[in-house]
């Protein structure tokens, strides 16, 4: 068995294709029409074939009290590798992203973390064992 | 009043996971829960729930050492040094109320 997709709730399918893409940097994998929203993935640009984000619609009742509790605790609801934290940090940070955690180094790991816009916190990480 | 506050003041000091969570603030302000309960994981072993840090987080607001600040749709938390300098000057300076007969 092997994890393909991994998934988080987005406010705004579009909104969040532009972020996904444009600011983080992911490629479009599928878009399909489903009704009134999309089967919407994306991938690293490294690894096409590699397993893939869905962006998926937050239309659920449960979603929005889900998602407003972990934001307000600086839970994020996904996680990124990356090769410099510190690099990105700044880089997005150009691109207008905003932190809620900045630059952390602890127990041989880099993290940080920042708003995706679309109702979710998103941890960015290098583990230094890469 | 200020002698209730003291109480908080110590009684919230006597445990060393809330001395841990202000020396994290100390070195960096603002932080989410996410943020202190990661930094009490990875830097000192401390195997806590997210629920048991946030209760500790309590009693250090109540006592006035720590301020949470809500901004947007975010929580940061700060260090306040205020309530320290209350207890210190205590002893330290003999006009100090509580130190009268």
């Amino acid at each position: 068995m092997k994890i393909y997709i991994t998934s988080v709730f987005v406010d705004d399918q579009e909104k969040a294709l532009r972020f996904y893409t444009d600011v983080l940097g992911f490629v479009k994998k599928h878009d399909i029409p489903m009704g009134e929203a999309r089967w919407l993935t994306l991938v690293s640009p490294d690894a096409p074939d590699g397993t893939e984000l869905l962006l998926e619609p937050s239309g659920h009742p449960a979603v929005q009290p889900y998602k407003t509790a972990l934001v307000q605790d600086g839970i994020p609801a996904a996680s990124f590798a990356v090769d410099d934290v510190r690099a990105e940090y700044d880089r997005l940070r150009k691109l207008g992203a905003e932190f809620t955690q900045e630059p952390l180094e602890m127990g041989g790991a880099t993290t940080a973390v920042l708003d995706d816009t679309c109702g979710n916190l998103i941890q960015i990480v290098h583990t230094g064992t890469e | 009043m200020v002698r209730v506050m003291a109480e908080d003041v110590f009684k919230a000091l006597a445990d060393p996971t809330r001395r841990r969570i202000l020396d994290e603030l100390a070195e960096r302000n603002g932080q989410t829960l996410f943020e202190i309960c990661a930094r009490l994981v990875t830097k000192h072993g401390l195997s806590l729930s997210r629920q048991a840090i946030s209760q500790h987080l309590a009693v250090l607001e109540s006592a006035g050492l720590v301020v949470a600040r809500r901004q947007g749709r975010y929580k940061f938390h700060d260090l306040n040094t205020g309530p320290l300098e209350h207890i210190v000057t205590r002893w330290l300076t003999p006009e100090a109320p509580e130190s009268s007969p």
